[in-house]
């Protein structure tokens, strides 16, 4: 993933493209391992079973957990942008009276031509921290929201400049994977809160009955009793840590994306400085987006969570932050502003 | 054997011309749809520029000269209505002059901060601005795809495709110096007059 930025725009939208079907099969494909595996070893335990019990052989678990993960899997590729929307309540601007909300449309305007996609529509995020986010599946369906915080601290230029990073995510389709992330993210968290306590309720059963009701009881079985107990730890593993996997696929999804942003917007604007000026406003305004949730995070222009790691770099904040290091963004986009400053005093034209 | 290695060489080539090909005539309708654009933004202005000006008329008595140069060169640049390079010339001729005529009427209210003060004026000073900004992130997206069409066709070994999917060098959209240079200047001189 480090050679992402050596790759032109349709490499790009190809890869994003690509990641976000591996995303949906991935997360397809664990809840069927989480089903079928359950089946396995629910069917190894009531193998050797008196005659008359109950032998599980037909993959009941199976079925119904790939059954649901489809069907969540399709729900948040479909409504992924209505939701990350509505968790933050942003509202959209649909008609402008406000002379600032009248410049955010022209500014997005002028953005989505100088990017060359259709005009996104725009939303208001009533939080006073500055902050921004786009969403959506693919340019045609595309959302940029902005903070109340950002229209009224950054001057036009700045705002500019932020919407040209939010339309550069659009460009390449990050939107797409970032938003289905997202939503799976949420998923997982929701599911994974219900099933764990429908499984602490069926091991505390098991333990205490040893014979009787349902659950998964791998209990003093001979022969297979060490293949099922293995099975069993995996798969308990697995479930304890789906809502850590997706959170960590959040993660090194959006970190190397920000970088590439900034340097669409610049190539947008034509202005990398205004760019980092605004990114040392929404960086001096360190406190936390409140609106914004832990789901939506990593979808933001900056951390909205206001968290310590992202103003390092290193193995561990590699591994656990949403953004890259504030101070090496604005220090990169201050590189290429100075160059174009240079370019111009020797007479060269910039473009 | 060497008869394969023959033909799997044909078949490769094939393969790739017809990718070179759909490359270059993607480019070029990307460069087309992006000209457009421009046009599209100029439209745009020409049919903003009456309203916005009637919009300050009152407030901009004493400034009547900028306002009328900025109608005049409305309809200058409405008027003109070329195909062909000539043409994309003297469209960009007629549009650069309206551009100075708005950047001095930019100025001008610059110069009057109880003018700006207004909110209409304030308005009208984002519009203007936006509308300025479009035309110009036209032609710039206009700019950079006709540049990355002409570096393919020019390129080793793209070019040799170059005459099958029909690929001209397209014009770049310039500004011409002269009027570039000539805003600010204009403007000093009209300051004592104002």
């Amino acid at each position: 993933m480090s050679d992402d930025t050596s790759l032109n725009l349709f490499q790009q939208q190809e890869a994003n493209r690509r990641r976000t079907v591996l995303l949906v099969v991935g997360f397809v494909v664990f809840f069927a391992w989480l089903g079928f595996g359950g089946d396995y070893i629910y069917h190894l335990s009531t193998l050797d079973a008196p005659r008359a019990a109950y032998h599980h052989t037909f993959p009941w678990f199976g079925i119904a957990l790939t059954a649901v993960a489809l069907l969540t899997a399709w729900y948040a590729y479909a409504t992924g942008p209505e939701k990350v929307l509505w968790s933050t309540g942003a509202r959209e601007v649909l008609d402008a009276t406000d002379p600032k909300e009248k410049q955010l449309v022209n500014v997005v305007e002028e953005m989505a031509i100088a990017a060359g996609v259709p005009r996104p529509r725009i939303w208001i995020v009533d939080d006073a921290d500055p902050n921004a986010f786009a969403t959506g599946t693919d340019p045609l369906h595309a959302h940029v929201a902005v903070t109340r915080g950002l229209v009224d601290l950054c001057t036009r230029d700045e705002l500019q400049a932020v919407i040209g990073h939010e339309l550069g995510h659009v460009k390449n389709l990050d939107v797409r994977l970032m938003t289905t992330l997202a939503a799976l993210v949420g998923a997982v968290a929701l599911m994974h809160d219900g099933a764990t306590r429908v499984l602490r309720g069926g091991f505390r059963g098991g333990s205490g009955g040893g014979g009787g009701g349902g659950g998964s009881r791998g209990g003093g079985k001979r022969g297979g009793a060490p293949l099922v107990l293995i099975l069993l730890v995996v798969w308990i593993i697995s479930w304890l840590l789906a809502p850590i996997i997706t959170q960590m696929l959040a993660l090194a999804v959006s970190r190397k994306r920000e970088y590439l942003a900034d340097a669409m917007s610049a190539q947008f604007t034509r202005n990398p400085l205004a760019l980092a000026s605004a990114l040392q406003k929404i960086e001096g305004a360190d406190a936390p987006t409140s609106a914004i949730k832990r789901g939506a995070a990593h979808l933001c222009i900056a951390d909205p969570l206001g968290r310590r790691l992202t103003a390092r770099e290193g193995l561990f904040a590699d591994a656990l932050a949403t953004h890259p290091p504030m101070v090496k963004r604005i220090a990169i986009l201050r590189g290429m502003g100075y160059a174009q400053l240079k370019l111009k005093k020797e007479g060269g034209g910039v473009a | 054997m060497f008869p394969w290695i023959f033909l799997a060489l044909v078949v490769a080539a094939a393969l790739w011309s017809i990718g070179a090909y759909n490359g270059l005539i993607s480019l070029k309708n990307q460069t087309l749809n992006a000209f457009k654009q421009i046009d599209v933004q100029l439209k745009r202005r020409h049919d903003l520029i009456p309203n916005l000006v009637n919009a300050v008329k009152g407030a901009m008595e004493f400034e009547k000269s900028t306002l009328e140069a900025v109608i005049q060169a409305r309809n200058q640049a409405v008027k003109v209505n070329a195909a062909g390079p000539e043409g994309i010339k003297q469209i960009s001729k007629a549009e650069n002059a309206l551009s100075s005529a708005l950047q001095r009427l930019m100025v001008v209210v610059e110069q009057y901060p109880q003018l700006k003060a207004t909110g209409n004026i304030g308005q009208l000073q984002e519009e203007l601005t936006s509308t300025e900004n479009k035309v110009a992130f036209a032609r710039q997206l206009y700019n950079d795809t006709a540049t990355l069409y002409n570096t393919k066709q020019q390129q080793f070994p793209t070019n040799l495709v170059t005459g099958l999917a029909r690929a001209q060098t397209a014009d770049l959209w310039e500004i011409t110096d002269q009027t570039e240079k000539a805003v600010p200047q204009v403007d000093l001189s009209m300051k004592p007059k104002a």
